[in-house]
């Protein structure tokens, strides 16, 4: 096989590993896999995300890339942090990649995020450079908001950062959301925050209004166990952030599988479209 | 003469605050599908005080919303539509519930446009009565042009009669920036002539601009809101004893117009302030320390007096209330001492 395959690439007159692996690949190799998926627990839902997706070879290299990339993106972030080039606060979403990634991998363009101060990760979901990122970390003209805002403050296209009051992004997650049904062109909004945000009274507020007028509002609840250094069961009277929603309909997640948010997100968006009103996830 | 002059004048309106306000907004609703009205009872109810009246029977649900008694929320959810391209009008009965909300004004409306580098302007306007009203007490009558005067990012007018009031609104819903708007619930019901320039749909008053109300050589007096009445009446009385005050109505607390204030201390080198918030911090001290760091410092003959609110929570008594804002005798008083009288 291997002398064949030599020989043939000899003739095409091209380097000797691409062409092997374009022979092998076309001849050997499917071009997606499909996966089972956790079911995910559900709050005022008939039914669910699927459990089996489709992973075609073009989104599985793209999502590990990002992955990978903001994986990579964040350790550096850590060092020079540690280093005090990065001055202030900085908030790491080492670990929790799959979950910006897969989040963008249910949403178009189109649609609209905005998270709290762990938001490096989606910043460069959402579309901007890891240059743009770290030149702005380090207070650089550079950096995506010329080095005025810091880790907490980095903005781009439908992306409304970066807030660093927690809580305070959820209701205005809503409005953005209210603005996707007045401009009535089927966008929806991710509001994103945690689970120590998760018991800030303006959430509620928030929850109250975009059900009562039925907003395009997916609220997210990242769940990583933590508020600050605060466990979740010393913070919270019901850690089931999925039903804390109450009216709003709900659904737990694996925020560790990829695939598993992208499923749940498609889902969740579907269900915002359709103008049933908004909906919450819990990943984690 | 008289009857030559009085053909030639330009027909003018009595107009309350309240309607000059109204139809200011009424005028932008229809100018801009993006203008929006949210707040408590501005629907169906026409308004906590009648301000919004009509204007949910002319646009609708979509664009003019009742919400819940969810300020923090609701103020949230109108900086966010901002963001998203909209331009709300987010009303708080009063101001002193704007305090449920003040992070969401300050820290996600005012600072964005600046902590964003540029990218993310935020064109909402919040507006509803400020300061003391009548027998409401402590909690219901607090003057926040100072709190939200500090803040960069923020724009903030305090207009006093019917022409500022239209003026001012529709020049704060074109604004790209955050404009508070500092209203008077008990000016909404007072009458004033508007000009006929101000019947036309694209009247505006500059934002950062005072008006010089009354033109005089003897004392500046500054004031902003209400008060400007009470100090046009005392001009008035001490006109009879001779005594002629200039009074300018500051109309915008954020940018100050600090400009046509030194100019008149220069020219009357006497400067009383006039307000109904709280001394300390206060924008008359504002007004006063940037005299002072000015060129019409040197033209001062006397210190510059402030007649402010007492420094209490407003009571409830009638006769206490009435002592605890400025009125027209405390301001007499305040221009007699500085002018030495």
């Amino acid at each position: 096989m291997r002398k064949m395959l030599a020989a043939v690439s000899r003739v095409l007159g091209v380097a000797q590993k691409p062409a092997s692996r374009v022979l092998v690949a076309s001849r050997n190799f499917a071009n997606d896999a499909t996966f089972e998926i956790k079911k995910c627990d559900l709050h005022r839902l008939e039914e669910g995300p699927p459990v089996t997706t489709v992973l075609t070879r073009e989104d599985g290299l793209k999502y590990y890339r990002m992955m990978q990339t903001v994986r990579r993106m964040e350790l550096k972030a850590d060092q020079l942090y540690k280093q005090k080039i990065i001055r202030g606060f900085c908030h790491l979403c080492d670990g929790q990649e799959a979950c910006c990634v897969g989040l963008e991998a249910g949403i178009n363009p189109t649609d609209h995020l905005i998270t709290a101060y762990r938001a490096h990760g989606f910043t460069f979901t959402r579309g901007l450079s890891v240059r743009e990122i770290l030149a702005e970390l380090t207070g650089r003209r550079g950096g995506c908001a010329k080095g005025k805002g810091g880790s907490m403050h980095m903005y781009a296209k439908n992306f409304y950062g970066g807030n660093g009051i927690v809580g305070a992004q959820v209701p205005l997650g809503a409005g953005i959301a209210l603005a996707c049904k007045y401009n009535g062109k089927d966008e929806v909004c991710l509001t994103l925050y945690g689970d120590g945000a998760a018991n800030q009274g303006q959430i509620f507020e928030a929850y109250n209004m975009a059900a009562l007028w039925k907003l395009p509002c997916i609220f997210i609840c990242e769940n990583n166990r933590y508020g600050m250094g605060t466990s979740v069961e010393r913070a919270a009277a019901s850690t089931d952030y999925y039903k804390r929603g109450d009216f709003i309909p709900g659904l737990r997640v694996d925020g560790m599988d990829v695939l598993c948010v992208r499923e749940a997100t498609r889902f969740a968006a579907a269900y915002c479209r359709s103008g049933k009103g908004p909906i919450l996830m819990e990943l984690q | 003469m008289a009857a030559v002059s009085g053909l030639m004048r330009r027909p003018l309106e009595q107009v309350t605050v309240r309607d000059a306000i109204n139809q200011g907004m009424d005028e932008e609703l229809e100018r801009d599908e993006k203008v929006f009205l949210l707040g408590e009872e501005v629907a169906q109810y026409d308004g906590a005080y009648k301000v919004s009246r009509g204007l949910w029977k002319k646009y609708g649900d979509k664009r003019i919303i009742d919400t819940p008694i969810s300020e923090m929320g609701f103020a949230g959810i109108a900086v966010g539509a901002a963001m998203a391209g909209l331009r709300p009008i987010c009303e708080f009965m009063t101001f002193n519930f704007s305090m449920q909300a003040i992070d969401q004004v300050i820290n996600s409306a005012a600072k964005t446009y600046y902590m964003s580098g540029g990218l993310q302007p935020v064109p909402i306007v919040f507006r509803g009565p400020n300061g003391a009203s009548a027998g409401v007490a402590a909690q219901h009558s607090q003057c926040f042009a100072a709190w939200y005067g500090h803040c960069p990012g923020l724009k903030v007018v305090s207009p006093w009669n019917s022409e500022d009031a239209k003026g001012l609104i529709k020049s704060a819903i074109r604004d790209n920036n955050p404009v508070v708007v500092l209203e008077n619930e008990l000016m909404y019901g007072v009458p004033f002539e508007l000009p006929s320039e101000a019947q036309s749909k694209d009247f505006l008053i500059p934002i950062g601009k005072a008006k010089i109300e009354r033109q005089g050589t003897h004392i500046t007096v500054v004031a902003h809101s209400r008060p400007v009445g009470h100090c046009l009446e005392a001009a008035t009385v001490l006109s009879k004893e001779g005594i002629e005050c200039e009074v300018i109505n500051m109309r915008t607390i954020r940018p100050m117009d600090i400009e046509t204030i030194e100019a008149s201390v220069m020219k009357t080198n006497h400067l009383v302030t006039v307000e109904g918030g709280w001394p300390q911090f206060g924008v008359g001290a504002e007004v006063c320390a940037r005299i002072m760091e000015g060129p019409a410092f040197n033209f001062l003959d006397a210190p510059a007096v402030r007649v402010t609110g007492a420094d209490v929570p407003m009571p409830y008594a009638k006769i206490l209330e009435d002592n605890s804002i400025p009125q027209v005798k405390d301001i007499i008083f305040a221009i007699k001492k500085t002018l030495n009288i």
